[in-house]
């Protein structure tokens, strides 16, 4: 027992009894919250140009809708993973890592078709700030959900290494939170963009 | 059971750490996890950013004090940014006032002091082995050191460093064809403020953390010192504006290098039409001020932080308003983010809307102004040791209170009218920014010195370098008021050309003279930082009899801060001179139960308690 208390010491522990969190995945949530700050700040841009007129109005592709499903129907492999984990369910965990991997990857996919509607129907990147702001909005978005599929790959890899697992879910939470809010926040541009297109 | 899972919890945090016994060189020094010496390293980045800065501001002063100036001796130097008659160039005068806004806002008051003094005292202060991430916090700092890499070769390249001004508006920032300084340089800016801001988000994620997880047994919020207050308000601060001003950014980027047409509409260069259509200037104005703003509290509160806790100490008497402060604080962290708004009155912005930006913008001065008021209640009746971050803390509140009054003028929208783009508002922002923040700086690196390096600075030199640094400021930039009001507008180059403004001269050139004095003055402060680091003399363990628990550990604290079990804490940090207590100063570690001479009734209460749960504790450990 002394033992173990001298070498925690060496450690740096959170010293409250009352700890409410873990550290790293407080820091998760506040690296959230920037990102949330800067979407808000865009799609703020968005409405404030839009309110000076000449804007540009077409419709948004479909295909954006279908890709709102599918990383929706991400989120929930994705949380078929998390409750395996916890489980200690490996198979069934790997098995959901690999579909939300592959369903960020036809969603990143789907982005890129969309643009390709976008361009169809005539709404570049460059021209009207109102194609732009839809092209700078999903690509800043796709570029987030690069990281966070980055993030899936290297917990996928933990788990064919058999690390993540009900005693050690930090960076599996993370991962999951961070994924949840990807979604969620595409959910919220694609509704703002339905509505202020 | 708690014990296990916190024994897990601390294993987890620690992951990433090296187990070091022996540090070699390089990750002792260069990529350190250890926040001490993160926070050297970002004290000498800043110091080195200070000293550039401050060379710029003395080369345009010589242009505006000494229009004629041949500087033709300097051209080994300069080279190219000399006119053939040995004067400065103008567009090298624009990159020169620019830059020098940059370093000095940025890289300087925000990354040098928040980097230095959140590093350094967020965990000794509140009793943490380290910052939540050590490696975060290592790649804050390499972040900022490769932004600040990029930022200084923008300063050699051939077209010169950014010279649209701090803010860098569009559409001047954003056509390559308007100005030299729009070209490479401006494209390097963008880049070197890119990695500058991943840099802070880091940084702050981990301060924040570090605050709200790692306070040692009996750290409250209620009992933190205010200096750890104001470093995690800041970093919320920056939390929220810091990825508006990337989005900005990244707006700015595409309009200057893949032709969108966000900032840019209906602009004629040379005659010919350029195609971008649609775009608003006054978009990016927005952008930039919802980030502008709370960057100068960004700058501010470290610096409102650092005195507070040294006017406590060098007083001798607790803070005044403990409470008040940490509330006026929280005002200005919501307030600064509603006012944005007040530094585009004239960009054509709605009246009306103006008449809100402005009533919000007044009511900022409240919190100021109680924030001032415990100040001088504070220093009021003290037993005041003069050191010379005691003077540099004063001196502070003398600008906070003549640079915040002027900002009571500037929120007037029809007052702004007359003085926007003036000297006048160069004056306010000197005053209350400038030299505020760095007086904060300077009282800061005095007062922590001992605990940095173990030796003293030393003190004469300290009070001849306030001496000339305060009187020095306030040559130079109170004139600055008269020539604003004047109508003198700012980032001009030259004014001898207009009858207007040529009687000024006198006024522009004393104000140059005292400028170089003042700088001059920093060199006996550079002096003195350097000699002492090596020739100071040892520091005492607790040299200001000061009661927080940085001066609990070692004189020289290794990797891990506390050598045996961390501090717990039984009290607020400003139990300076309470009735009935031995000595003038009760640190925090100190039980209540221990000092019954000098309890409060509650504090009497508490200290059974305190007893109860120590006795309970020791039966748990034997078993
Ligand atoms: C009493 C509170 C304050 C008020 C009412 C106030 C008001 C203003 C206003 C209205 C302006 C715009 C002037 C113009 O461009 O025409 C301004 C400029 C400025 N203020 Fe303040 N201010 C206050 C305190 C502060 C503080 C505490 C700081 C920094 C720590 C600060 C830093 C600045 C800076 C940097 C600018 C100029 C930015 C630029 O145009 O380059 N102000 N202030
Ligand atoms: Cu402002």
């Amino acid at each position: 027992m002394d033992k173990s208390i001298e070498i925690d010491q060496k450690d740096i522990k959170p010293s409250l009894k009352i700890l409410s969190m873990h550290p790293l995945k407080f820091a998760m949530w506040l690296f959230i919250v920037s990102i949330v700050m800067m979407f808000a700040a865009l799609t703020s841009a968005y409405i404030v140009r839009q309110a000076e007129g000449d804007w540009l109005i077409y419709e948004l592709p479909t295909v954006f809708l279908i890709n709102t499903f599918i990383l929706l129907s991400s989120s929930v492999t994705m949380h078929i993973a998390y409750a395996a984990a916890r489980k200690d369910n490996f198979k069934t965990l790997k098995v959901a890592m690999v579909l939300t991997s592959a369903l960020a990857i036809a969603f990143l996919v789907g982005q890129y078709y969309a643009w390709g509607a976008l361009v169809d129907i005539e709404v570049y990147f460059v021209g009207n700030p109102a194609g732009s702001f839809l092209y700078v909005i999903s690509g800043l978005h796709a570029f987030h959900l690069i990281t966070g599929v980055i993030f899936i790959f290297i917990m996928l890899f933990s788990a064919f290494k058999y690390k993540v697992h009900s005693k050690n879910m930090v960076k599996m939470e993370m991962c999951t939170t961070y994924w949840h809010f990807l979604d969620g926040l595409w959910v919220y541009l694609y509704i703002f963009l339905l509505l202020n297109h | 059971m708690s014990t296990t899972t916190e024994l897990n919890i601390g294993h987890d945090v620690h992951h990433d750490e090296h187990h070091d016994h022996k540090q070699s060189f390089i990750s002792k020094y260069i990529f350190s996890t250890d926040h001490k010496m993160i926070a050297k390293q970002y004290l000498v980045t800043g110091i080195f950013w200070g000293i550039i800065g401050v060379l710029m501001s003395v080369l345009f002063r010589v242009q505006l004090g000494f229009p004629g100036a041949n500087l033709e001796w300097l051209r080994p130097v300069l080279g190219g940014w000399l006119t053939e008659a040995g004067k400065i160039d103008p567009e090298f005068y624009l990159a020169l006032v620019t830059m020098h806004g940059t370093i000095m806002v940025f890289f300087v008051l925000t990354a040098g002091l928040s980097g230095t003094f959140s590093n350094y005292l967020i965990p000794l202060q509140i009793g943490a082995r380290d910052m939540a991430s050590g490696f975060m916090n290592m790649l804050s700092y390499w972040f900022f050191f490769i932004s600040s890499i990029v930022m200084l070769s923008s300063i050699f390249i051939e077209s010169g460093p950014a010279a649209g001004g701090w803010t860098v508006y569009p559409p001047l920032s954003a056509l390559p064809q308007a100005i030299q300084g729009s070209q490479l340089g401006m494209t390097l800016w963008l880049v070197a403020m890119v990695f500058f801001i991943v840099s802070i988000l880091l940084g702050g994620i981990n301060y924040i953390t570090t605050v709200i997880n790692l306070r040692t047994e009996g750290m409250t919020f209620t009992r933190l010192p205010l200096t750890i207050w104001s470093f995690f308000l800041t970093a919320v601060i920056g939390l929220l504006s810091f990825p508006v001003l990337f989005a900005a950014a990244l707006l700015l980027v595409f309009d200057r290098s893949f032709g969108t047409s966000f900032y840019l509409s209906d602009i004629y260069i040379g005659g010919e039409a350029l195609p971008n259509m649609g775009g608003s200037p006054i978009l990016y104005q927005h952008l930039f001020w919802f980030l502008g703003h709370p960057e100068v509290y960004i700058v501010l509160l470290p610096a409102l932080g650092i005195t507070s806790e040294i006017i406590a100490t060098n007083s001798r008497k607790p803070i005044f308003g403990y409470r008040a402060m940490i509330g006026s604080m929280l005002g200005i962290t919501v307030l600064s983010f509603v006012v944005w708004a007040h530094h585009m009155f004239v960009s054509g912005l709605n009246p009306f809307l103006g008449s809100v930006f402005m009533f919000l913008t007044l009511i900022i001065a409240v919190p100021s102004a109680v924030k001032v008021f415990n100040y001088i209640t504070t220093l009021w009746k003290g037993n005041i040791i003069f050191t010379p971050a005691t003077l540099f803390s004063i001196g502070l509140v003398s600008f906070f209170i003549s640079g915040g009054l002027t900002g009571i003028f500037l929120g007037n929208s029809v007052i702004d009218i007359q003085l926007h783009d003036t000297y006048f508002v160069v004056a306010h922002f000197h005053l209350v920014m400038g030299s505020l923040s760095i007086f904060g700086l300077l009282a800061g690196i005095y007062h922590w010195f001992p605990k940095m390096f173990g030796r003293m600075m030393d003190a004469k030199l300290g009070h001849i370098h306030f001496w000339m640094t305060f009187i020095g400021v306030y040559l130079i930039f109170f004139p600055m008021h008269y020539i604003g009001i004047a109508g003198f507008p700012r980032r001009y180059y030259s004014w001898t050309n207009f009858d207007a403004f040529s009687g000024y001269t006198d006024l522009n050139m004393f104000v140059s003279i005292a400028a170089f004095v003042t700088v001059a003055a920093q060199f006996i402060f550079l002096f003195n930082f350097f000699y002492s680091m090596y020739r100071g003399k040892k520091a005492p363990q607790n040299p200001w009899n000061s009661n927080t628990l940085e001066w609990t550990a070692p004189i020289e604290p290794g990797h891990g801060n506390w050598v045996g079990e961390i501090p717990k804490v039984y009290r607020w940090p400003y139990d300076y001179s309470k009735p009935g207590a031995k000595d003038d100063f009760i640190p925090q570690h100190v039980p209540l139960s221990t000092t019954p001479e000098s309890n409060l009734p509650h504090e009497q209460e508490l200290a059974k308690q305190e007893q109860l749960n120590t006795s309970a504790h020791a039966k748990t450990t034997e078993s």
